[in-house]
């Protein structure tokens, strides 16, 4: 995909952010192709559920231009669908009604085929009226993914969404998020502190630096999906992230 | 022993084991003027029978309804209010805050020159125990309610009451739950106290006028443990309504 012909659907410019002297994020220049998966991975506490905030409409940044769709960004929007990194499910609603929250203005037939396909598909089937107390954190994880596919937003913004995931767990909702992302052509902005899951999943990896962070390198994963894991293409990626976060592929430290 | 079992058991011994230490108590001492058990169930059976005990009952609890009623009625939807818009916690906090430490005890001089000795009095004072412990636990439950399920509801486009509605209220219910739950047992404790000087029927009136007419003090300890056993039920029906679905994420596992 190439976005220099292509009207960028977000683009931040020149973005500054500070908590009070806590200066979080210097001059983030991105933009993301409508249609693109692009990863944000950086060090914990750099600033990147901070930047994805601003981009989602929930924080305002302190210095600079964030426009998504053609405007600027004044606050959330029910086509631009965010899954939080603190679970956002609500604990006084079962699974079920969690997942169909969005979809109250649609007819409840369709209503019910949504809730039920991304039910089965996060694996939740059997567990339609259980309340959030009752799962555990990662089942908690998939019903808030599963609202936010539900939903049908044209872009969806996700803080380490697999975060709480099993390993196998965490695999098959990359593919399906692939999968999904393929046939319905949404735009992705996902957070990850893993390299490898940013490698697998994205268009493009935006590497941030540690805090007050901007992004150190953007790294363009011109891969074949499903992607080889042990395939040249993929390691080198993966290699070349994990030197530009100042490491190597085997755990090693600063070189 | 499982644990219902164990939630029988254990407080009929220790509640046993207590009307013993009381009788036995009465007895050593000698006292002619403070009755033991017995002599108490007799006086309720008493009351009972000149149909004293229910009159007083339903008079407490008529008066606890309307100033506790009121109170829940007034200080949820106060409390919402000025949990959800900063310039009416403000404006208004500073106020709840100077009146909620004044004991309603010393309001009752106030209520009488303002309501005289009618039931009105008794009522004024139960609401204004009750009401502060509501409005500040429903503010406080909108306060600190989860950032991440604003957002959320945000992003899913609501706003105005629909927002309210499925998300700041539900997300704040446990809390207005737990203060409803702490403003009745302080209502209850009240209408007693109020019902000591204003009025002429009540539990609290019983155990004022069971000394005054005649130091029958099997009836004042008979009053006394209505009042307690009532105070119980009450509780425990508030109670009930934290094991709803909708509201049981709200207190903690246990
Ligand atoms: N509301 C806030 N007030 C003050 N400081 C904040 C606030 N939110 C975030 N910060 C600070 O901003 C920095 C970046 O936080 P952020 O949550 O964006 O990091 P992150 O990259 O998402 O980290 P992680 O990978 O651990 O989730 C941190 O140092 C944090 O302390
Ligand atoms: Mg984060």
């Amino acid at each position: 995909m190439d976005n220099a012909n292509m009207e960028n659907i977000i683009t931040v410019r020149d973005c500054w952010m500070s908590f009070g002297s806590t200066h979080v994020l210097e001059r983030i220049n991105l933009d993301v192709a409508p249609g693109e998966f692009v990863c944000i991975v950086g060090p914990s506490g750099c600033g990147k559920s901070t930047l994805l905030n601003i981009i989602g409409g929930f924080l305002r940044e302190t210095k600079g231009t964030v426009a998504v769709e053609g405007a600027p960004v004044t606050g959330p929007d029910p086509g631009r669908i965010f899954v939080f990194q603190e679970n956002g499910v609500f604990p006084w609603l079962t699974v079920e009604q969690n997942i169909g929250f969005g979809l109250l203005s649609r007819p409840a037939a369709e209503r019910d085929e949504r809730v039920k396909h991304y039910t089965s598909m996060v694996g939740l089937t059997g567990f339609e009226r259980s309340y959030p107390r009752e799962l555990s954190g990662g089942m908690r994880q998939r019903v808030e993914i599963a609202r936010a596919l539900a939903a049908d937003a044209r872009v969806l913004y996700m803080d380490e969404p697999f975060g709480a995931l099993d390993f196998l767990t965490r695999l098959k909702m990359r593919a399906d998020l692939i999968r999904i992302w393929q046939a319905e052509k949404k735009t992705i902005v996902f957070v990850t502190h893993d390299i490898e899951e940013a490698v697998q999943l994205a268009d493009r990896v935006l590497v941030m630096t540690k805090r007050p962070a901007t992004i150190a390198e953007e790294v363009r994963i011109d891969l074949p999906r499903p992607r080889d894991l042990d395939s040249p293409g993929y390691l080198a990626a993966r290699d070349r992230i994990f030197s530009i976060m100042g490491m190597d592929a085997h755990g090693g430290g600063a070189v | 022993m499982n644990r219902r079992a164990l939630h029988i058991i254990l407080p009929l011994i220790t509640g046993t084991l207590a009307l013993a230490a009381w009788h036995m108590a009465v007895k050593y001492s000698g006292s002619d003027i403070f009755p033991t058990p017995m002599e108490v169930l007799r006086g309720l059976g008493e009351l009972a029978q000149q149909g004293l005990l229910l009159k007083y009952i339903v008079a407490s609890l008529f008066r606890v309804s309307w100033g506790f009623g009121l109170a829940v009625l007034i200080g949820v939807p106060l409390g919402l209010v000025l949990g959800w818009f900063r310039p009416a916690f403000a404006a208004l906090n500073p106020f709840i805050q100077i009146l909620r430490p004044i004991s309603p005890i010393a309001w009752i001089p106030v209520a009488i020159l303002w309501f005289g000795v009618k039931d009105t009095a008794p009522v004024f004072l139960i609401f204004l125990a009750s009401v502060f412990p509501i409005t500040v636990s429903a503010m406080a439950a909108v306060q600190n309610m989860q950032q991440v399920y604003l957002r959320a509801a945000q992003n899913f486009g609501l706003s105005g009451f629909p927002l309210f509605r499925r998300v700041i209220f539900p997300a704040a219910l446990p809390q207005v739950i737990t203060g409803i739950r702490i403003a009745l047992g302080v209502a209850w404790l009240v209408v007693v106290a109020a019902e000591m000087i204003a009025v002429n029927s009540g539990l609290g009136y019983l155990i004022i006028e069971a000394r005054n007419a005649g130091k029958r003090y099997d009836l004042v300890v008979a009053g006394m443990v209505m009042i307690g056993l009532i105070g119980l039920l009450l509780d425990w029906l508030v109670r009930s309504l934290e094991k709803f679905d909708e509201v049981r994420w709200g207190y903690g596992q246990r």
